[in-house]
């Protein structure tokens, strides 16, 4: 429940998704899910020289399943807030 | 309480599916469910090699398991018709590996 709340509100940020297939897709967060599904708006693909796959779409959804990384800007990291909310997450869940 | 994005607003587009093995198939999204299983109509794989163009294998009705299932894209038909598949060359995706 946390990254999923956490991620709600990021929500109109640029962010970088890489996949477990290495694939990489920078794009604004546009919605996440329970299951962290992430949909993305005005994506591309980060080395698209080497992956030009998905050169004609430009929103698409990432299976949770699929997400090894999900790359943040900086000042989208409310640390102190990151911590209180883990804390209160390992006490109760 | 799961909101967020469903593959609603895609359904009856054109969209571009990546599998776990690193297929790429396109096709018109008809159903979903929550476990991401879609059906997808008229479709056909794009087969990407890096000796010839993109190679079009016809398919029609097709359900794809959602475990299955790496990327839901929408298909810009536009940006689509302004690519020439038959000079474009490029490894195969590579498979999922959890």
């Amino acid at each position: 429940m946390l990254f999923f709340s956490y991620f709600k509100d990021l929500v109109g940020r640029e962010v970088t998704v890489e996949l477990k297939n290495d694939l990489a897709i920078r794009g604004t967060l546009h919605s996440v899910d329970q299951y962290l599904n992430i949909k993305l708006e005005n994506s591309r693909v980060v080395d698209q020289d080497n992956y030009p796959h998905m050169m004609s779409v430009r929103n698409c959804f990432i299976r949770g399943s699929v997400v090894r990384y999900v790359q943040l800007p900086p000042e989208g990291v409310d640390i102190e807030l990151l911590h209180d909310a883990t804390r209160r997450e390992a006490r109760g869940g | 309480m799961s909101g967020g994005p469903g593959l609603e607003s895609l359904v009856d587009q054109t969209i571009s599916v990546i599998t776990n093995d690193g297929r790429n198939i396109v096709g018109i999204l008809k159903g979903f469910d929550q476990a991401t299983n879609i059906i997808l109509d008229e479709s056909h794989e794009r087969v990407y090699s890096t000796k010839e163009g993109v190679q079009q294998l016809v398919l029609g009705l097709y359900i794809i398991r959602g475990d299955n299932i790496s990327i839901v894209g929408e298909l810009d038909e536009e940006l689509d018709a302004n690519l020439d598949l038959s000079k474009l060359r490029a490894h195969p995706l590579k498979p999922v590996v959890h």
